[in-house]
């Protein structure tokens, strides 16, 4: 399924957030996950991942640290801040009203 | 650590890494970071039974266009395109600890520059006095030596090459103090002219290292000249406003500030700019869009629409070049000046890529200040008879052969090339092959010109 740009770019922030919710993790870990949690239907180019991180990073939602990995390289670890907790809280909010009335209008198409 | 034993496949990622460096939107920790994703990826992706080759291929198709990915990363850094101008190294890979380094070293050399265009006044020679020609015969020896001094430093480059490029200076240095000139004598000005351009050779032997002969080393040099002279003029429309400030204010309390600014702030931000302006080139290079270049494409056209101006003036009117003291000294630096434009077009170009508008209005360009040097020229030789050969027109004849030279065989490899006959690396070899006939004329006249003209 091709997904449209917009939707896509709007729904990197929530969900970057939310896996970070889950617990620290680095670009390549989060890109996995997301097209683990989406079956493979949200498909980022990865790059695109990381001006997102930076972007969130600068706005205080995420703190990055530098550590080692397991291979040996660095790699920059993200973590959620508090401030990005609570924008999550307020994102969800908004995409339930959106999920809410997407499905409300699609159930009735189905009823009726 | 995951570094791949496929010896093509670490060679594929330090080229790709290559390419995000010369991106300006990309950080050294940035490119880290990417490129410890892209290695992630291949890891996966050869553990799933892709080839080197292949991974590769598929890593770098997954991470996107570079275009599109370094848009993205200027736009989530607006502030570092900016920053980088302002702060400079450091922010790169270079760690902070080098860039401080470095910036000791230049305020060094910078205040001994300074200070070194003072050193003569303690033996007596004032230079808001009567010894000005002393200070303008050895005003490149005052500076370039530490320029030189800087970039051997920069480039690691040891005692054996500040033992070698020391003679010259040395050379210059005798041969700009031991004519005994006449007053008010040309060749003792034609000395405090050439001698510089002489100089400025052996600084960049300096800043080459050892890359004269090979891999752009002297492209890079004109490439620098250019930068420097443009970071020089800002400097010097500062120093400006400095000495602006000076008079008025030291005017306010009814003082005169002549002898400072003439015997201290004048010379010394002179001499002290030359190093600060080097480093300013030096550490900015990766990271403005070159200014020569730009000033290139916008003069050109406009050079050009002013010669073909004239030529037509000329020839409907026919009226011929009136041959004043210094019309040959004007046709000069009209040469030098489409020789500076060709030499900055040709520094910034892509010389694999195809002939476009540009080349043509270059071509045009050259060939119409040969027209135009060919009718001056014409008119001189008319009546250089009657003249004689003084010590300056013989300089300023020899300069505009040696000039119409280059832009002749330029002329003719530049027409090759827009006809898809040659290709534009000959002209640019060209172009650097011919540099060091300007430093050697410039010696000539310095070490010929006052014993054969009995230093008038």
């Amino acid at each position: 399924m091709d997904m449209s740009k917009d939707l896509v770019a709007a729904s990197a922030t929530p969900l970057v957030l939310a896996i970070l919710a889950e617990g620290d993790s680095y670009g390549y870990a989060i890109i996995k996950r997301v097209a683990e949690l989406s079956g493979g239907h949200l498909q980022w180019t990865d790059g695109m991942l990381y001006p997102v991180l930076h972007r969130l990073e600068r706005q205080g939602l995420v703190a990055a640290k530098w550590s080692a990995s397991d291979n040996g390289r660095r790699r920059k670890y993200y973590r959620i801040t508090k401030e990005g907790r609570t924008q999550l809280a307020t994102q969800r909010q908004q995409w339930q009203v959106v999920d809410g009335t997407l499905r409300g209008i699609w159930m009735q198409a189905c009823t009726a | 650590m995951t570094t791949f034993a496929d010896q093509g496949l670490e060679e594929q990622i330090a080229q790709w890494r290559e390419y995000l460096r010369r991106r300006q939107a990309f950080h050294g920790s940035d490119i880290e970071e990417l490129e410890g994703h892209l290695r992630d990826q291949l890891t996966a992706l050869t553990e799933a039974g892709l080839a080197g080759e292949e991974a590769f291929l598929v890593a770098v198709k997954r991470m996107g266009s570079l275009d599109a990915l370094s848009r993205e990363f200027a736009r989530a850094h607006s502030e570092r395109l900016w920053k980088q101008l302002v702060i400079g190294p450091g922010a790169a890979d270079e760690s902070a600890h080098t860039g401080h380094t470095e910036m000791l070293v230049v305020l060094g050399l910078a205040v001994a520059a300074a200070l070194a265009i003072k050193v003569p006044a303690l033996f007596g020679l004032q230079i808001d006095g009567g010894d000005q020609p002393f200070y303008f015969r050895n005003a490149g020896l005052f500076v370039l030596p530490l320029l030189t001094v800087y970039f051997i430093w920069k480039r690691g480059s040891g005692a054996a090459s500040l033992l070698w490029l020391a003679l010259p200076f040395a050379a210059a240095a005798v041969f700009a103090n031991i004519f005994p000139f006449s007053k008010n004598s040309d060749t003792e000005r034609l000395t405090a002219l050439h001698l510089p351009i002489t100089l400025w050779l052996v600084v960049g032997f300096a800043y080459v290292r050892n890359r004269w002969f090979a891999g752009g080393g002297r492209m890079d040099f004109v490439r620098f000249s250019g930068e420097l002279a443009i970071y020089y003029v800002l400097i010097a429309l500062g120093g400006f406003v400095l000495i602006g400030f000076t008079v008025m204010m030291f005017a306010s309390i009814e003082m005169k500030a002549d002898r400072l600014i003439g015997g201290w702030l004048v010379p010394c931000g002179a001499a002290g700019a030359v190093i600060i302006g080097s480093w300013l080139v030096e550490a900015k290079q990766s990271v403005i869009e070159n200014m020569a270049p730009v000033l290139t494409r916008l003069f050109t056209p406009l050079f050009t629409v002013l010669l073909l101006a004239f030529l037509g003036t000329m020839a409907w009117t026919g009226s011929p070049i009136n041959v004043e003291r210094q019309v040959l000294i004007g046709f000069d630096l009209l040469l030098a000046l489409v020789v500076g434009l060709v030499l900055y077009a040709a520094s910034a170009r892509d010389p694999q890529a195809r002939p476009d508008f540009f080349d043509g209005l270059q071509l045009l360009l050259v060939v119409s200040a040969l027209v135009v040097d060919s009718v001056a020229l014409a008119a001189i030789a008319a009546r250089i008879s009657g003249f004689g050969f003084t010590p300056n027109r013989v300089a300023a004849l020899g300069e505009n052969l040696i000039l119409l030279v280059n832009l002749a065989w330029t002329a003719w490899l530049y027409a090759r090339f827009v006809r898809h006959r040659g290709s534009f690396a000959t002209l640019e070899r060209w172009q650097i092959a011919y540099l060091p006939v300007y430093a050697l004329w410039a010696a000539l006249v310095v070490v010929m010109f006052p014993p054969v003209f009995g230093y008038r």
